[in-house]
């Protein structure tokens, strides 16, 4: 036991030795959800748009003030002509325009269907969609407020788990989950890739503790710092951007440290498959942290996915961590709710230690 | 003039000469783009719908098909349980829960206002935002339908009735392909932290090996040595884009409205920022490790602060002041407005400005950082 | 020998933080001449030549090298200088033919120098055959040699060696310090650290760094009849007992 701690102390010191990766560690998750929380927000307001208004009727000149008045959309552009919609979408001066025939009083008046053109920048496809279904409902209301118009349905829509629509609620879940993979994985693996290029793996391998131990002497204090982040994460979540943790904190403590043993399962087994640091990096940016990055739903949709890439996702042990944390953190259910995932990621884990075990073993005969 | 051709000469020796390198110039940049195009998409079909009916009517129905014939929906669940419907939204079984209530046919038929309530898994911002605007749509579309259809039988004054049909085109991406859109931003990306990160970890590696206090001996003077350093990984940059191009052109093929000249001209004083950045942290790593550390802090900001993925006007203001000495951002505004939308010159000046003062100012603070001497 | 210094230092001196690598150290180094520093690891050697290379800003005292000032024209010295450092740093990658190249290019060799320096120094060094190999490919002891050739490439008046010759083999660095002798011949002035003592006995002079200081400066000669010792590793020994005991 004794000889143990002194294994963990050693490598207490290898980590705070190195200030510049230390900083990073802790800096760089801590700038993620800073930025993701304060400048990365997907609510649009005031877009910029033209009017290119043919009628130049009252009713036209109405329409067009009561899209600016909204607050939701801000004219900055006067069209005469379509090459002035053209110029302005190149420059970037405009997201969508208005475009309203000649006819267009006469028809309005008279019942005759009004037509009205909204024109939107379709190279970003998302902000199009937003911006036409807001246009389309404005239009709408511009009529109904003139009008009593039947078949009035309102929708009351209700942001569940997140009503204002804050980026930061999806993203604390996705950064802790890198954090997690990136000391827990990563580092082991470079850092046992280290002890084995510097040749002090074996002098580490003739003493009398049992070889097993050293790994976990290794691997002990970057569970901690694991750990340390994670709740870091977590904190400047909840006590700078409001979010809540709903669920059970013994539950997400244990979901996080089911998750850390995965990532050290799996740095272990890089390390016993390669050599060098460089290869270790390598490897470990290829297979885990990519992966883990676009392929877990922590940033973009999986159900969005060709099939292929859906189908290597469901190998991805940060894509249960992620569904699980987010159910436990923001939804507020039980591990019960979960437990699919929850048992998938146990028995991937399981997995790879079973692999890392044996592969360690193999190495030391 | 001969040492920078001498050096550049050498580097490019050096590139061709490591068997790992030609992949990562070449095949892998590729696989990336392909890749990230086909995985980073925030296109939103298949929302997962669950409607609780409580209505049992024509029109409940008629909504029910309505959402199904949209492209956006996907019906996972149809029940009048209003526990069973809620509970979908929490095993992640469906994004959005529709709940009809009982006499809504009844009160619209009476002219009256009815209302539908809508729950959306609001996790995700951005397909939260999507689907209750999609949903939106769809009910609105169900309202004109039935103002068309049934307003003359209730014999309405139709004049007054007919509501003001919009059409909507979108231009430069009729069909609002989301890889369109993706593909060159991304392909800016990959050139930007490409070179950026080779340049951050060759210097780095020289260091580690001892070859550049042997050059640091040598009258090579700093200016010779930075660009010696930054013209081969420049070449490299152009190269990427080329094939990068090509190959979006091949695969996803994406629009090329505008000059590729222009694309070209502003990748390299784009790339000259971008270089000089990689070697400032290479001046502030000891081993490429901390280098690999260091270059990923400042990529994963550059990258989340570029536009790329959400609109920079969509950010507050002081955070899109933070994007201007940003060469990800300019870069992926420039190609997408070039490529898709065939933007010139003088709509994009602003870009080239921004860069020709921030290029030479990062690599000048390079060169002032770069020490030929030792501590 | 000519009195004609061409290394000058006086009172020179490097701190790190609280740490003083060389302690006001002072000598002079005559043209043409063969001058050893010796000392045990980190007795402050290295740090000393790098300071005369121009790799190092010294915190006080005066040196100059070829005529220049260490402070104000390091850059100069560059130009009439060759060096050649204790890690191996020719790239592994070119071959033997293009590191030629490479740094008779930034030295402002012409193409036809180059190209008669190439011929004269692989015929020299008996590597002709192995003119397109990588230097990576080579054996240590001919990197060592090839390294030490393009050093002197551009015929400079002294050349810094650290260590040139460590872990090669007994016969390689026999060879090697003939190539010294031959460069000394032709008027280069050599000024080689290392930690092999019985390599002292073929320089010209020899200074005994101890804890930054210079402890000794002579001919080997003079050292072990100063010393009565038989030879330098005895020197040496006796030299490190006295200055620690004071």
């Amino acid at each position: 036991m004794k000889t143990l701690w002194a294994f963990v102390l050693k490598e207490i010191y290898h980590i705070l030795r190195d200030r510049r990766t230390l900083f990073i560690l802790f800096g760089m998750p801590a700038a993620q959800v800073l930025i993701f929380g304060f400048a990365v927000t997907n609510e649009f307001k005031g877009a910029s748009f033209a009017i290119y208004d043919q009628s130049n009727d009252p009713v036209s000149i109405a329409l067009g003030r009561h899209m600016s008045g909204s607050g939701h959309f801000k004219q900055t552009v006067v069209a005469h002509r379509t090459e002035d919609i053209h110029q302005a979408f190149q420059s970037g001066k405009i997201k969508m325009a208005l475009v309203i025939p000649p006819d267009f009083g006469d028809r309005y008046r008279s019942g005759n269907r009004p037509e009205v053109q909204v024109i939107a920048d379709g190279s970003d496809p998302n902000t199009a969609t937003t911006l036409v279904n807001y246009a389309s409902m404005m239009i709408a209301q511009f009529k109904a407020q003139r009008v009593n118009q039947p078949f009035h349905i309102e929708v009351a829509t209700r942001m569940v788990y997140n009503p204002e629509l804050k980026s930061v609620f999806m993203f604390v879940p996705g950064v802790i989950t890198l954090v997690l993979m990136l000391i827990s994985a990563l580092m082991t693996s470079l850092t046992l890739a280290k002890e084995k290029e510097t040749g002090t793996m074996e002098l580490l391998l003739v003493s009398p503790l049992h070889p097993m131990m050293i790994i976990v002497g290794k691997v002990l204090p970057y569970v901690l710092l694991s750990l340390i982040n994670a709740v870091l994460i977590i904190a400047m979540g909840v006590y700078i951007f409001d979010v809540p943790i709903k669920g059970s904190l013994i539950a997400l403590l244990g979901l996080n440290t089911l998750f850390i043993i995965t990532a050290l399962s799996l740095g272990i087994l890089i390390s016993t498959r390669t050599q060098t640091q460089q290869s270790a990096m390598l490897i470990s940016l290829l297979s885990l942290m990519m992966p883990s990055m676009l392929l877990s739903g922590f940033v973009f949709p999986i159900e969005s996915m060709p099939w292929l890439l859906q189908m290597i996702s469901t190998v991805i042990p940060a894509k249960y961590f992620i569904i699980s944390l987010k159910a436990i953190m923001l939804k507020g259910v039980g591990l019960i709710v979960v437990w699919r995932e929850v048992s998938v990621l146990a028995i991937l884990t399981f997995v790879f230690l079973l692999a890392s075990w044996k592969n360690f073993k193999l190495r030391l005969e | 003039m001969r040492i920078i051709l001498i050096l550049i000469w050498k580097e490019l020796l050096q590139v061709v000469r490591n068997r790992a390198m030609i992949p990562i110039l070449t095949v892998i940049p590729i696989v990336q783009l392909i890749l990230l195009s086909f995985a980073a998409t925030n296109e939103v079909k298949k929302i997962g719908l669950a409607v609780c009916d409580n209505d049992h009517s024509t029109f409940s129905r008629r909504l029910r098909e309505q959402f199904l014939s949209s492209d956006y929906f996907v019906l996972k669940l149809y029940t009048d349980d209003e526990k069973a419907a809620a509970a979908t939204l929490e095993d992640d079984q469906a994004d959005a829960v529709l709940a009809i209530p009982p006499g809504f046919e009844r009160q619209l038929l009476r002219g009256q206002a009815s209302s539908l309530q809508l729950q959306v898994n609001a996790i995700n911002g951005v397909k939260g935002g999507l689907a209750g605007a999609y949903a939106g749509s769809v009910i609105q579309s169900l309202r004109r339908d039935l103002s068309l259809e049934i307003v003359p039988v209730v014999r309405q004054k139709p004049a007054v009735a007919a509501p003001i049909s919009v059409s909507y085109r979108h231009w430069y991406n009729p069909e609002l392909e989301y890889q369109t859109f993706m593909v060159p931003g991304i392909l800016g990306v990959l050139v930007t932290i490409l070179t950026m990160m080779l340049t951050a970890m060759n210097i780095v590696r020289e260091r580690e090996i001892g070859t550049i206090e042997q050059l640091n001996v040598t009258p090579i003077r700093k200016y010779q040595f930075i660009i010696g350093k930054l013209l081969p990984f420049l070449f490299i940059g152009l190269f990427d884009l080329a094939i990068g191009l090509t190959a979006g052109k091949l695969i996803f093929d994406i629009p090329m409205l505008g000059s590729l000249w222009l694309v070209f001209a502003f990748c390299v004083i784009n790339l000259i920022a971008t270089l000089a950045v990689g070697m400032l942290i290479s001046t502030a790593a000891e081993t490429q490790q901390q280098a690999m550390f260091i270059s990923w802090f400042f990529m994963m900001i550059f990258i989340l602060m570029s536009g790329l993925f959400t609109p920079i006007d969509s950010m507050p203001l002081w955070a899109q002041y933070l994007t201007i000495p940003n060469p990800i951002a300019h870069f992926v505004d420039v190609m997408r407005k070039v490529l898709l939308k065939g933007s010139g010159f003088e709509d994009i000046k602003d870009h080239f400005y921004t860069m020709l003062v921030l290029g030479p100012l990062l690599i000048t603070l390079a060169i002032w950082r770069y020490r030929k001497t030792i501590a | 020998m000519t009195h004609e210094p061409v290394i000058i230092a006086r009172q020179l001196t490097k701190r790190f933080g609280p740490f003083t690598a060389v302690d006001a150290i002072s000598f002079e180094v005559e043209k043409g001449e063969i001058f050893g520093f010796l000392g045990a690891n980190g007795a402050g050697k290295t740090t000393a030549m790098r300071m005369l290379t121009g790799l190092l800003t010294p915190t006080s005292g005066q040196a100059s090298v070829a005529g220049f000032d260490v402070f104000r024209s390091a850059e100069q010295i560059k130009r009439h200088i060759g060096y050649m450092s204790q890690r191996f740093s020719l790239y592994e990658d070119l071959t033997v033919k293009e590191n030629i190249r490479l740094f008779g290019t930034i030295y402002g060799l012409t193409q036809r120098q180059i190209n008669d320096k190439t011929f004269q120094l692989l015929r020299k060094l008996g590597l002709l055959d192995e003119a397109k190999q990588l230097v990576g490919a080579l054996p240590l002891g001919w990197k060592q040699k090839l390294a030490f050739s393009i050093a002197l490439i551009h015929e400079p008046k002294i050349v810094f060696l650290d260590e040139p010759t460590g872990g090669v083999d007994p016969i390689t660095r026999r060879q090697f310090w003939e190539l010294i002798y031959q460069a000394a011949h032709e008027g280069v002035t050599v000024f080689v650290t290392t930690h092999y003592m019985d390599e002292s006995e073929y320089c010209h002079r020899v200074s005994i760094m101890v804890d930054g200081r210079i402890a000794a400066l002579d001919t080997p000669r003079q050292l072990k009849l100063t010393y009565e010792a038989d030879s330098m590793d005895e020197v040496f020994v006796k030299l490190a007992r006295t200055t620690s005991l004071s």
